[in-house]
């Protein structure tokens, strides 16, 4: 295979700025997930562990193989929303270890408004289960929480992909052979009892553990029954008495231990079936990655300079080289595992986009994985590209993107503009996982460019009324509508929301894009059969 | 030369004869009891006969099923080893009447060895030097302590039938005559089921030299120098060493001539010892030494004589049992540097030597020796066996050899050092101690010196924060990265920001420690005990001197010669101990119930003694651990494992 040569210079001035300026914005991010990873307040904290409670990181810690990786999604999910405070929405999510074997965990943290359900920890918890069904990849959910958040079950409750949705994917994993394990470690009210209850097999922690319909106050007004909690529902009533429970624990450390033999006896096995090789590191360093990316994102670079980063031994064979040239396409390695690799290197063009489709059919006939590197401001316009048919074109990307079986992993490396977004894997597109970086922006279109359609609209209004509109007022009125782009198009932003499943350092691509790969080769890879590409 | 022999013994004496026999072309057949079917004995012999139960009674101390075990197995002769039926003329006399040889002295000759009065008779009629004392039938207590005020105090009361430092006591007064006397019986009937003792003056600065012997039945006999044993703790041998230090060419001319005369006395044939005792109060001197008493068999310390001789002397008793002559004359035996031998031990220095019992979850010897000198193990066990309560817990003796004493030394210690056992408690660190010791360097020991430096040499200083932190690390089974492809596997603590931090929790001597544990990219961790200084480490791994070895509920971390057991919390077994109550105490260690003092219902107070269990041929008092109420105590006689619930306590 051939070697990519890097043209940059890390001893150049703008290398320099770039990485300054890359690491900055790695730094920020990383602040920030230290304040959420420490979940909810210090006094929540304190009152948790007061109990004899490990806290839910630790739970998390304790549960995985010692030094397992461990793949989190939704870090920053209610990031700045609901007040500020709800940290990772409540909600730990990701891919750990556990006896070797690759699990969905997701763990309520009780410190963050006793860890009831907001509507994006619902988003998350749905969203942690698709990963888990697309990937197939055991469930372990460490329960701890209040259920539904209240004063917001209109927005949790009701609707197709709500509180309920929970249930729903665990009887029909469940049912798809993916292990679904409960293991309760505090409140596990109402709706939420049946986290455990639909669980293939259930742990609960004496004198911590609860599981009811309706709590002692509930039943208090229902039918005048005075009864603690404990007997209500607690372990011992829930393993001896009504079943509900299997394995009675005695603390959290001895819950974990017991989900860890579960999953010991699983009898699972991963099997690859793709031809693996031995993984060597980039030629070029990964860290060197913050050198090559412009501060300013319409600033062009070579996208080879950050595969080169990426790959096994820098190793990348195009394909299409001297075709589309704005699209760049080609096989490498990743740990050792095969990948088609997609990745802009300027605005799609007619050929960029057929070269794409033609790319991704190869990769699905191969059953080789699809990454996608995505910086892009979409497709490119004018009467010429509108005649020579563009947008079938695209379509016809669109069409493979979205109808491609195989794993596909997008990380939005720059811009993720317009059709673009469609046509490079977004969420939409439902890639595997899908990773930003710190400097990525996305949106319908760049900020500039709705400014200037708007302040274009609202120009012809004015002067069509025969008024005028100085370029003050212009400037003004765009103003707003850049800061507001520039907000929601912030990755912070749109990791809040769940439009992707987290921020991730630039120089750990190479990491992520390994562990989850890895992840999504626990599910088989199907055939791909495509819709009807319009010519 | 004999076509097969049986081997009626175990351990590493048994695995010593079969390596010196296969070398010599002779086919071994080994015996074992129910405890020993997997032994390193059994697998090493060429074949192994089961011969009964586990306690020596019931197998290894049956001649007649040992014997019909050779004549199966169409074995011509056969070795005791030492201990068990070694020392047994009954035996020796079966063996003959079977047809069998028996490959050791004669029948006579063990007879009159075996009863030390008589043989010191016996060696005073050929003209031996012999210590004061009454060796008379008399028991009474009277006659005996009238005897003792006429030897003068202190004086020595030992088991007749008795050796090992069994049934023996030191008394210094007259007015503990008779607990010394009772304690004595006691243990002598215990250990050999003949309750006599003699009555000895007990000498002052002593020193234990025997001289082995080798005789044959063409009335030949050589000695091959002398051994030093007197770095012994309550009459048990601990570090033995050939030659003498100090030794000059009287003494030795003296006793080697002395031990030559006592074997020829009695027409001795084999391996022998010549046990004396030497009074260093003023440097050695050729009329300050005793007949002690002889061993009619191959010593437990034989090695270090072998390695200053060249002499392999398992080849020499079968061969000499084989109608050879001894193959070497006494000017063709010559003495070459130094030798010592170490004997390791399943026992807690630190609870008075208290024997221990376990699974040898970890067994790591030294084979490298410095240049010059040498290293040789004898062991029976392998990792993953385990010390019974059944038989003697000894480990393994390390034995060194160097060009002269203080080289010789040095690779003792070093090698001890570098001896790791995890599963049980054993003295390796004393036994580095002794080593380093420098009134032991200098050569200036006696008897006493264990005794007087005990403390010192049992010192068991704390973990370093380092062992500390390796244990921790072990604690969570966290294990040295494999190299993989696998990015799970080896993209160790993968976070995108701050990898996750693991507790453990575990305890040294009772004191809780907690450790926070992060995972690092390149592949090692960093370890934060509260309160502790923090170690990035490897795991699994030996550096920088360190070891580990982790096994169920435990780590053991190695340093320095020293190994510190952790605890570490094993959240199935505290489920387990919080599911039958707190209020039960267990056994610390397999044993016999040997008396029960108090029954269910009995109110009692902590402290109180319940019952005795007897473990390795010592008394363990079990007391109540707090007040209350028994509920449920074990039954007198029974036979309990580590951990069974001895007693319970009502809620």
């Amino acid at each position: 295979m051939p070697t990519l040569h890097s043209q940059l210079s890390p001893s150049s001035e703008s290398f320099k700025a770039n990485a300054a300026r890359l690491r900055t914005l790695v730094a920020d991010i990383s602040d920030k997930a230290v304040t959420v990873e420490r979940g909810g307040s210090e006094d929540a904290r304190k009152r948790h562990t007061s109990r004899g409670k490990l806290l839910p990181r630790e739970r998390l810690a304790q549960l995985l193989d010692a030094g397992s990786p461990f793949l989190e999604i939704g870090q920053f999910a209610a990031f700045g929303l609901y007040g500020g405070d709800i940290a990772s929405a409540g909600l730990i999510a990701g891919i750990g270890r556990v006896e070797g074997t690759e699990v969905m965990v997701v763990v309520n943290d009780a410190t963050v408004k006793g860890g009831t359900y907001y509507p994006l920890t619902v988003k998350k918890h749905l969203r942690a289960q698709e990963i888990a069904l697309q990937n197939n990849l055991p469930c372990i959910y460490l329960v701890d929480s209040g259920g539904a958040n209240l004063p917001n079950q209109d927005e949790v409750f009701p609707d197709r992909d709500h509180f309920g949705r929970i249930f729903f994917n665990q009887a029909n994993m469940s049912a798809a052979g993916i292990p679904q394990i409960a293991c309760v470690m505090g409140s596990c009210t109402a709706g939420g009892a049946y986290v455990p209850a639909m669980s293939d097999e259930t742990v609960m922690v004496r004198n911590q553990a609860t599981i009811f319909l309706a709590g002692p106050p509930l039943v208090k007004a229902a039918t005048g029954e005075d009864v603690s909690a404990e007997e209500l529902g607690g372990a011992d009533l829930h393993t001896r008495v009504s079943g509900v429970a299997d394995h009675y624990a005695v603390d959290d450390e001895h819950a974990l231990a017991i989900v860890r033999r579960i999953v010991k006896n699983l009898n699972r096995k991963k099997d690859i079936g793709l031809v693996l090789k031995k993984s060597i590191p980039p030629v070029h360093a990964p860290e060197e990655v913050y050198g090559v990316i412009p501060a300013d994102l319409r600033q062009p670079y070579d996208v080879r300079e950050v595969i080169a980063r990426v790959v096994d031994a820098s190793e990348f064979d195009e394909f299409k080289q001297n075709y589309g040239t704005t699209l760049v396409t080609g096989f490498a390695h990743v740990h050792g595992m095969p990948v088609g690799i997609i990745a802009n290197n300027g605005v799609l063009f007619s050929e960029s986009a057929l070269k794409g489709a033609h790319f991704i059919e190869l990769c699905c006939q191969r059953k080789i994985p699809l990454v996608f590197l995505q910086n892009i401001t979409g497709f490119m316009v004018g009467a010429k590209y509108e005649a020579g048919g563009i947008a079938k074109d695209g379509a016809k990307l669109v069409t493979a993107v979205a109808t491609a079986q195989v794993p596909k992993v997008t990380i939005i490396i720059g811009g993720s503009f317009g059709a673009g977004n469609y046509g490079m894997c977004g969420r939409a597109y439902s890639p595997r996982f899908l990773w930003m970086w710190p400097n990525a922006r996305i949106s319908v279109m760049g900020g500039e460019q709705a400014a200037t359609v708007l302040a274009m609209v609202k120009r012809e209004g004015i002067e069509r009324k025969g008024g005028t509109w100085s370029k003050e007022e212009e400037a003004e009125f765009r103003a707003p509508i850049l800061e507001k782009y520039e907000r929601e198009g912030h990755p912070l932003y749109s990791s809040a929301r769940l439009w992707d499943d987290g921020i991730i350092d630039p120089a750990k691509t190479r990491e992520v894009l390994a562990l989850s790969l890895s992840a999504a080769l626990n599910a088989p890879i199907s055939d791909t059969k495509f819709g009807v590409f319009r010519m | 030369m004999f076509s097969k022999i049986l081997i009626a013994n175990r351990g590493e004496i048994a695995c010593r004869v079969i390596r010196t026999a296969r070398k010599m072309g002779v086919k071994t057949v080994a015996v074992y009891s129910d405890a020993d079917a997997r032994a390193l004995h059994v697998a090493m012999a060429d074949e192994a006969v089961h011969i009964g139960g586990s306690p020596v009674s019931e197998s290894y101390l049956r001649g007649d099923v040992i014997i019909a075990a050779a004549k199966a197995t169409g074995a011509d002769a056969i070795h005791p080893g030492y201990g068990f039926l070694s020392e047994n003329p009954g035996f020796v006399d079966q063996v003959t009447q079977a047809g069998l040889v028996f490959i050791g002295p004669s029948a006579d000759s063990i007879r009159a060895m075996g009863l030390k009065d008589a043989a010191k008779r016996l060696m005073e009629k050929a003209g031996v030097p012999v210590v004061p004392g009454y060796h008379g039938e008399a028991q009474e207590i009277v006659i005996l302590a009238s005897k003792a005020r006429e030897i003068g105090y202190p004086v020595l009361i030992k088991a007749r039938a008795g050796g090992g430092g069994k049934g023996m006591r030191r008394v210094d007064h007259p007015d503990d005559f008779a607990d010394a006397l009772s304690g004595a019986r006691r243990e002598a009937k215990a250990a050999f089921g003949d309750d006599r003792v003699l009555v000895e003056k007990y000498v002052d600065k002593p020193r234990h030299i025997e001289v082995q012997v080798f005789g044959d039945n063409f009335g030949n006999a050589v000695h091959l120098f002398e051994r030093d044993c007197s770095a012994q703790r309550r009459h048990q041998k601990v570090i033995e060493e050939a030659p003498a230090p100090g030794m000059t060419a009287e003494l030795r001319a003296a006793m080697t001539d002395a031990a030559v005369k006592a074997a020829k006395a009695i027409k001795y044939s084999g391996a022998g010892t010549i046990e004396f005792i030497v009074d260093a109060s003023d440097g050695l001197k050729p009329d300050r030494f005793w007949f002690m008493e002889m061993n009619t068999r191959l010593q437990v310390e034989h090695p270090v004589t072998e390695m200053i001789s060249g002499v392999d002397l398992v080849e020499w008793q079968l061969r000499v049992a084989s109608g050879e002559q001894v193959p070497l004359a006494q000017e063709d035996i010559t003495l070459s540097g130094h030798a010592f031998e170490a004997r390791l031990y399943a026992e807690d220095p630190a609870k008075g030597f208290l024997p221990a019992i376990g699974t040898l979850h970890h067994l790591s010897f030294p084979s490298e020796a410095a240049p010059g000198t040498e290293i040789r193990v004898e062991t029976g066990v392998r990792q993953g066996d385990a010390i019974s309560p059944f038989y003697d817990p000894m480990i393994a003796k390390v034995v060194t050899h160097g060009p002269d004493r203080a080289t010789a030394l040095d690779a003792l210690a070093d090698a001890v050092t570098r001896t790791e056992v995890a599963g049980s408690t054993t003295n390796a660190a004393f036994l580095a101690a002794l080593a380093r010791d420098p009134d032991f360097a200098s050569g200036d020991v006696d008897t006493g010196l264990i005794g007087r430096k005990q403390d010192e040499l049992t010192a068991a200083p704390p973990p370093s924060s380092r062992a500390i932190a390796l244990a921790a690390l072990a604690a969570t089974g966290a294990t040295a990265p494999v190299a993989s492809d696998d990015p799970w596997s080896s993209l160790a603590g993968y976070a995108h920001f701050n990898a996750l931090a693991r507790r453990a929790t575990l305890s040294f001597g009772g004191a809780d420690i907690v450790a926070h544990i992060t995972a690092r990219p390149d592949g090692r961790f960093d370890v934060r005990p509260e309160g502790g200084e923090a170690f990035v480490l490897a795991a699994g791994a030996s550096d920088a001197g360190a070891t580990v070895a982790a096994w169920p509920g435990h780590v053991t971390v190695f340093e320095n010669g020293r190994s510190f057991d952790f605890a570490i919390s094993d959240p199935f077994a505290r489920a387990a101990e919080i599911g039958e109550g707190t209020s039960s105490m267990r056994a610390p260690m397999p044993g016999l119930v040997k008396l029960v003092r108090a029954a269910k219902g009995d109110k009692v107070t902590k402290g109180q003694p319940l019952l005795v269990l007897e473990a390795m041929k010592m008394e363990h008092t079990i007391t109540a651990t707090h007040d209350g109420v028994i509920s449920e105590i074990a039954i007198e006689g029974s036979q309990v494992t580590d951990g069974t619930v001895l007693v319970r306590f009502e809620d």
